[in-house]
Parts: C-alpha cells; sequence; structure tokens
C-alpha cells in the first residue's frame, strides 16, 4: 500500500510539473511577446488545458496530506511565505486567463498578472525543491528554522534553474503547438534556454561538490544513478537535432524527458527519505485504513479515469492553434 | 503558543473560505442550469436557449475561474497555518479531500476546457455531455467537502493512535447521520443561488425592456426553480437544526440564545446577546416555540449555554445574528419565489415593475444565507476545530510567527480584493450587455476551423478570435 501511494505521489508530481511546467513556462515566455496577436496565440496554446495542468499541484497535496500527512504538515508549514508568494501568483495568472479576455483598457494588467505570477510560481517551487534537496532544518521531526529557513544561496539558485527549465519546456509547446513567427520565436529561443539551463546544472553540481551535500554522498554511493543522467544527455541530442531541422513535435518531448530523468534522479537519490534526510516514507505513512480506502477507491478506479480525462482533454484540442480570420 | 498568531490564523482561514464559497455555491447551481439548457436547446431546438446558454457560459467561465484559484489557496492552508490539525486529522480528512480532488477537480477542469473552446471542435452530444461532467464534478466537490466538514462538526468512526485520529469506520464516516442534511442543505441552497441570480438577471431585463424572450426564460425558469427549492431548503434547514439541537447542544444553545434551562422554553425571536451578563437584552421571545422547535414538544426541557463551562462555549453574538439573518433571506426568498411564481402564471410579471426591481435586488440573498449559515455552523462549533477533540487552540502550526501570520493575512486581502472587484466588474459589464452574439454551430466538416464559441458584443474591442485547428 505504502509502495502504492509512493508510485501515485510520484507519478502526479511528475505530471505536474511536464504539465503545468510548460504552461508557466509559455506564462515566463508571455512577457516576451511582441503584440497582441502573438499574446493572443501563446495564450490559446494553453487556455483550454491549464486548469487540468494545475489540478496536478492540488493531487500532489492531497495524496501527500491524506496518506503521508506528516510531509503535508511539515513542509507546507515550513515554507510559510514562500507558499503565499507561489499561491499569490497561481491566483493572479490563473484568473488573467479570463480576466485578460474580459478586459478592455485594463488588458496590460493582467498581462503582468499572467507573467509576473507565471513567473513567481516557477521560481518559488524550484526555490523549494532546492530547499528540500539541501536539507530543511527539522528538530524532533518538527521544523525549527524560523520565517525564512529555507532561504539559501543554493535555493535561490535552484528557482533560477526552474525558471529556466520551465521556459524552455514551454518555448518547446509553443513550437509543438504554434506556427509563423510564435513558433519562429520560440525556436530562437530555445538554444538560449537550453544554454542557461546547461550552465544551471554546472553550477548546482559545483555547489553540490563543493558544499558537500548529503545528496552527493549517495549519487557516488549508488552508480546506477547514471543512467538517468545518461537518459537526459541523450535527450538533449535528440532535442538539439530537431530544433536545427525545425522538426515541431520532438523537442517538447525531449525536454519532457529530461525534465523527467532529473525528477528521477532526484526522487530515487532521496530513497527512502520523503524529507531528506529526516522524514521517511515510513516514519510519514498514514495508518493502514486510509491507505487502503484510498486505494480500493480512487487509487484502483479513479486514478486511471483522471488519466482518460486529461487524455480526452489534450485529443479535443490537439493540433496546432491557428489564427481564424473568418469573421474579421 | 503564540495567540497572536492564532488569532491571524482564523482571520486568514475565515476571510479565504468565505471568499472562496461565494464562487463554489454559484456555479454549482449555474453549471446544472447550463446542463438544463444545453439538453433543452438539443431536444426542442429553440435558438433562444443557445443564447441564454453562451451568455451564462461566459459568467459560468468568470466565476468558476475565481472559484478555482481561490479552491487552491484552501488546498494547502490546512498545511500552513494548521499543521498540528493538518498531521492529526490527515488519516481521515486529507483522505476525505483527496476524494474531493480524484472525483471532481478532473471532471471540472478536463471538461471546463472543452466547455470554454471546445464547442467547435465536438459534436453536439459530446458538448451535451462535457457540461453534463462539469455539473457532476461540482456537486461530487460540493459532497466531499460536506463529508469532510461534518466529521469535523460530529467527528464518527475514527479511533486515536499515537496521538493522532485513524479511520476505524469508513461506513461510519461516509454514512454520518450529519452529512445526508448537510450535504442536501448546501446543495439546495447553491442551485437556489443559481436561481435567483437568473431570475434577478431576467428581471432586469424586462426592466429594461431588452432580451425579451432570453428575459423571460430566465425569469420563469429561476422562479419556479425557487418556488419549488424554497420551503424545500427550509424542511432541510429544520433537519438540519435537529442534529445541531442533539449533537451540539451547546451550539443549538447559542444559536437560540439561550442562556439558561428553561421547561418549556420560549424561542427568542430577536434580542442582544450579552455575554457577560449572560443574559439577552431587548429580547422578544414566544413562549414554548422554543420546546415545539427544538424537540416537537409543548413541555420539552431545553438546555441552555451555562450549563456549559465557559471554555467549552462557542461566541454568542456571532452564530445568533448570523442564524436570524440566514432564515429572513430564506423568508424573504419564499416570498418572492411564490409572489413572482404566481404573477408569471397569471402573466401579470411584465407590468409589475415593483415586483421586478425586487425581484432584480433579491441577487444578493442567497449569498448572504449561505455565507451567515456558514458563519452559523462554523463560529457555533467553536472553540473545537473537531467538535469535542480538538480544541482550535491546539491546531495552528506551533511555530508560526505572528510576522508570517500578518504579511500573509494582508497579502490575501490585498490579492482577493483586486481580483473580487475585477472580477465583479466583468461579469457586471456581461450581464449589463446581455445575451448578444453570433451563435457558431458545432463542426459539420471534418476539419473543424472555426471561431470561438459566441463572438463578443461589437463594443468590445474586436481583435481576431483564435482558435485551434489540425
Amino acid at each position: 500500500m505504502i509502495t502504492f501511494w509512493v508510485a501515485v505521489l510520484a507519478i502526479s508530481m511528475l505530471l505536474y510539473v511536464l504539465l503545468d511546467g510548460f504552461d508557466l513556462g509559455v506564462g515566463v515566455l508571455f512577457g516576451l511577446a511582441r503584440n497582441e496577436m502573438q499574446r493572443r496565440v501563446m495564450l490559446s496554446a494553453v487556455s483550454p488545458i491549464w486548469d487540468g495542468n494545475e489540478t496536478w499541484l492540488v493531487v500532489t497535496g492531497v495524496i501527500l496530506w491524506g496518506a503521508f500527512p506528516v510531509v503535508y504538515a511539515t513542509l507546507l508549514s515550513a515554507l510559510y511565505l514562500p507558499l503565499l508568494v507561489m499561491l499569490s501568483g497561481l491566483i493572479l495568472r490563473g484568473v488573467a486567463f479570463e480576466f485578460r479576455h474580459r478586459a478592455e483598457r485594463t488588458r496590460w494588467v493582467w498581462d503582468i498578472a499572467f507573467a509576473g505570477g507565471s513567473l513567481a510560481a516557477t521560481f518559488i517551487q524550484g526555490m523549494a525543491v532546492g530547499a528540500i534537496v539541501e536539507g530543511l532544518p527539522v528538530q524532533n521531526g518538527v521544523y525549527a528554522g524560523g520565517d525564512f529557513g529555507w532561504l539559501s544561496p543554493f535555493a535561490v539558485l535552484c528557482g533560477i534553474g526552474l525558471c529556466l527549465g520551465y521556459a524552455l519546456l514551454g518555448a518547446c509547446w509553443l513550437v509543438k503547438k504554434c506556427e509563423a513567427d510564435v513558433r519562429d520565436k520560440a525556436y530562437r529561443l530555445i538554444p538560449y534556454l537550453s544554454l542557461g539551463l546547461l550552465v544551471f546544472l554546472i553550477v548546482v553540481f559545483g555547489y553540490a561538490l563543493a558544499e558537500d551535500l548529503r545528496v552527493m554522498g549517495r549519487w557516488l554511493e549508488r552508480p546506477y544513478l547514471l543512467i538517468f543522467p545518461a537518459i537526459g544527455i541523450i535527450a538533449a541530442i535528440v532535442l538539439a537535432a530537431s530544433v536545427r531541422r525545425r522538426r515541431d513535435g520532438p523537442p517538447f518531448y525531449m525536454v519532457a524527458l529530461i525534465f523527467a530523468a532529473a525528477f528521477a534522479t532526484l526522487a530515487i537519490s532521496f530513497w527512502p527519505y520523503m524529507i531528506p534526510f529526516s522524514i521517511t516514507i515510513d516514519d510519514a505513512a498514514a495508518p493502514h485504513s486510509s491507505l487502503a480506502f484510498m486505494f480500493w477507491g480512487e487509487g484502483l478506479f479513479v486514478f486511471p479515469l483522471m488519466l482518460i480525462y486529461a487524455a480526452v482533454n489534450y485529443t479535443v484540442f490537439r493540433g496546432k492553434v491557428r489564427t481564424s480570420t473568418e469573421h474579421y | 503558543m503564540d495567540l497572536t498568531a492564532l488569532l491571524l490564523s482564523r482571520l486568514q482561514f475565515a476571510f479565504t473560505i468565505s471568499f472562496h464559497i461565494i464562487f463554489p455555491s454559484f456555479t454549482i447551481g449555474l453549471a446544472a442550469w447550463l446542463t438544463v439548457l444545453e439538453a433543452l436547446h438539443l431536444t426542442t431546438g429553440r435558438p433562444a436557449y443557445r443564447m441564454v446558454f453562451e451568455f451564462w457560459l461566459k459568467i459560468f467561465g468568470v466565476a468558476f475561474g475565481l472559484g478555482v484559484v481561490s479552491g487552491v489557496v484552501m488546498g494547502f492552508q490546512f498545511g500552513t497555518n494548521w499543521s498540528s490539525f493538518a498531521s492529526k486529522v490527515g488519516p481521515i480528512q486529507g483522505v476525505l479531500l483527496s476524494y474531493e480532488t480524484f472525483t471532481a477537480f478532473f471532471l471540472e477542469a478536463s471538461f471546463f476546457g472543452i466547455l470554454l473552446f471546445g464547442r467547435p471542435r465536438v459534436p453536439p452530444w459530446f458538448y451535451l455531455f462535457s457540461t453534463a461532467m462539469v455539473a457532476l464534478g461540482t456537486t461530487f466537490s460540493a459532497f466531499w467537502i460536506m463529508v469532510n466538514n461534518s466529521w469535523m462538526q460530529v467527528p464518527t468512526g475514527y479511533t486515536v493512535e499515537k496521538g493522532a485520529y485513524a479511520p476505524g469506520d469508513w461506513l461510519a464516516i461516509l454514512f454520518n447521520h450529519v452529512v445526508w442534511v448537510r450535504f442536501p442543505h448546501m446543495l439546495l441552497a447553491a442551485y437556489l443561488t443559481g436561481a435567483f441570480c437568473v431570475a434577478a438577471t431576467g428581471a432586469w431585463y424586462l426592466l429594461r425592456g431588452e432580451f425579451h424572450a432570453e428575459a423571460r426564460i430566465m425569469l420563469r425558469m429561476g422562479l419556479f426553480l425557487a418556488a419549488v427549492l424554497v420551503p424545500t431548503q427550509l424542511f432541510f434547514g429544520h433537519v438540519v437544526g435537529d442534529y445541531v439541537h442533539d449533537d451540539q447542544p451547546v451550539k443549538f444553545a447559542a444559536i437560540e440564545g439561550r442562556w439558561r434551562d428553561e421547561q418549556p422554553a420560549s424561542e427568542v425571536l430577536i434580542a442582544w446577546p450579552d455575554e457577560t451578563a449572560q443574559t439577552n437584552r431587548y429580547s422578544i421571545s414566544i413562549p414554548i416555540l422554543g420546546s415545539l422547535i427544538g424537540s416537537m414538544s409543548f413541555t420539552s426541557k431545553e438546555v441552555g449555554l451555562t450549563d456549559f463551562p465557559v471554555q467549552d462555549r462557542p461566541p454568542v453574538a456571532i452564530p445568533f445574528f448570523a442564524f436570524r439573518v440566514m432564515v429572513g433571506c430564506g423568508l424573504l426568498m419564499l416570498f418572492l419565489a411564490w409572489y413572482g411564481s404566481y404573477a408569471n402564471v397569471k402573466e401579470t410579471i411584465g407590468r409589475n415593475r415593483l415586483l421586478l426591481w425586487a425581484i432584480f435586488f433579491s441577487f444578493p440573498l442567497p449569498f448572504i444565507a449561505i455565507l451567515t449559515g456558514w458563519f452559523t455552523a462554523e463560529v457555533g462549533r467553536q472553540p473545537w476545530v473537531v467538535y469535542g477533540m480538538l480544541r482550535t487552540a491546539q491546531a495552528v502550526t506551533p511555530f508560526l510567527t505572528t510576522r508570517a501570520a500578518t504579511i500573509s493575512l494582508l497579502v490575501f486581502c490585498a490579492v482577493y480584493s483586486f481580483i473580487f472587484a475585477f472580477g465583479t466588474l466583468y461579469i457586471y459589464r456581461l450581464l449589463r450587455t446581455g445575451p448578444v452574439g453570433t451563435l457558431i454551430e458545432p463542426p459539420t466538416a471534418a476539419v473543424p476551423n472555426r471561431p470561438m464559441s459566441v463572438v463578443d458584443h461589437p463594443a468590445t474591442p474586436a481583435a481576431p478570435h483564435l482558435t485551434a485547428g489540425r
């Protein structure tokens, strides 16, 4: 039971990162759009699906609360102020989709809200992961870091890194969904974003070595983990090739693969810790009766349905976004 | 434990949940009504139903968005501000919320996208199906929230393990008798909200002499639905009162403003409860009615607040007044729904401008009733977060600082005021503009490449419409 819920949690988190990752990334890039036409195309590429994407964040949250309540309580209360910023960002960008469409003179307000909110939420997510990787100050199972215990150069670095990462994912989504100038612009951005991400990874690696983070030791102990970075490198090569040949489909999947490889590397290198290195999966798990009730209903039957709904949604809105001039 | 951080957290929770509940109450009813309209349009082929559908869909879009973003905050707040509570009740309440997310949110989110943008891409039956799925999702969501909250009101089916609650009997939790009176009470409230908003809009257009066909549909359907639902709601309200009487006697005494045991008990209609003197001032009450309402008897003894230690009593004024406001709104709605429906049948409603104005101004009533109903339920539960088990003061995050709690409360107030101001402005504009625009038909060709469902009013700045195509 515990393993099942760890697996569903991991799948949900990964889906969140990949799916909301690209629409947050489109939000981050939204500030670079030159004109109203480009902004509309960019929004249309994510409007019908962003709500479903963001729901994976809620899924992650409630699986944590139901199946691993201690982790939910500890992480969320420790990251109090960052989460406030993230939620504000998600609120502002979320309402911007509808509000922008309804606004007349104040459209620029929602443009800023969409781009700024996306950027803030992305940065906080990266920073939170950085803080957790570095190790939150936890004593006897209780967070003991104060209002700013999560703040560190490493965490900030991870925040910037995720902004680059989501922006790259977003750019690849735009390549996949759009045509003409938006696609061309996204193509031009991909090399810079990829390069930025590469620099970030090198710096993080160096920092982790220099600071002798505990997670580094675990990587060295488990050389088989190197398969995941290897998958990432292969995906990066295919990405470069398909961008060079201007093939619209593959880049998104390659960046998604890079993200998945990074995610797997992190997750497996912390096993069996949920909050490294203080709370393990077994420490955090809810009683068997909770996990079993979740398993026999939502786990076995509803979870596959959720994936089907999401698939239906993506199938209905497959293909390129086009500008229609039928009415004008 | 820092008292100030506790108080700020309570204020923040009260503020964010009150803000949030406004939108689901509106969209639960609206989603069901959109489904009915779409089904009517498909069966009758009357274009007016489509016009009304498209019009309310735009409003639904804005309100649903506000509900979604303010709902995400709720999912996090249990962990940020109430981490002691979260880790103790997670095995029960976290599981129930996960059921809400799994069964409801994905239905809503996936099919909501199709509702807003999918008309040109899917066949009509599938569009109707999507509308029904969104409505079903909002209803599931309400169900799980009511199961969750009912467990906090009357905890059942639990055991205590290592200082945390563990589920002992899930059937006892799900089939808690309280759930099955409170869930219909909330659902009816949501349908009434939709009904009154729709009827009020119809009344407004008739007063302005515009959109006659659409306005009559809105007025007729809204008022008739309300005429049936309000009495049903009053009945369920009474049944909810029965559970409070039996399971939460101290809350019941606070609502009734009854300080001392009485036999037979009188019913306080209105008064000014004085908590320091433990008595009511300026009280108007009716003898024996209190026993009749509480126990359906002319002679029963009804308990008073002074039977309970002071530290176990809720604040009296808030549940006392909130309850009376809720009931007052209910009675006003009953009058408007019945009189309005009567005038509608008699075909006099179009000439009765006073009645139309009254119906137009009635749209806040269901919202006020829902908010005050929840104030009664939640403030009346104090000082407990899980009734009789876990005190609110023990639920707060132990290391939360006053500084952090102050910042978050201010930020939420600022952000919510901002989006609320613009949200209501946009909804007002949509309502003022009314059901206008060109209808877009579902795809007939294999390659759908049509603009989005309804073209905006020409008064709004026109920009080329976008749609996805292959």
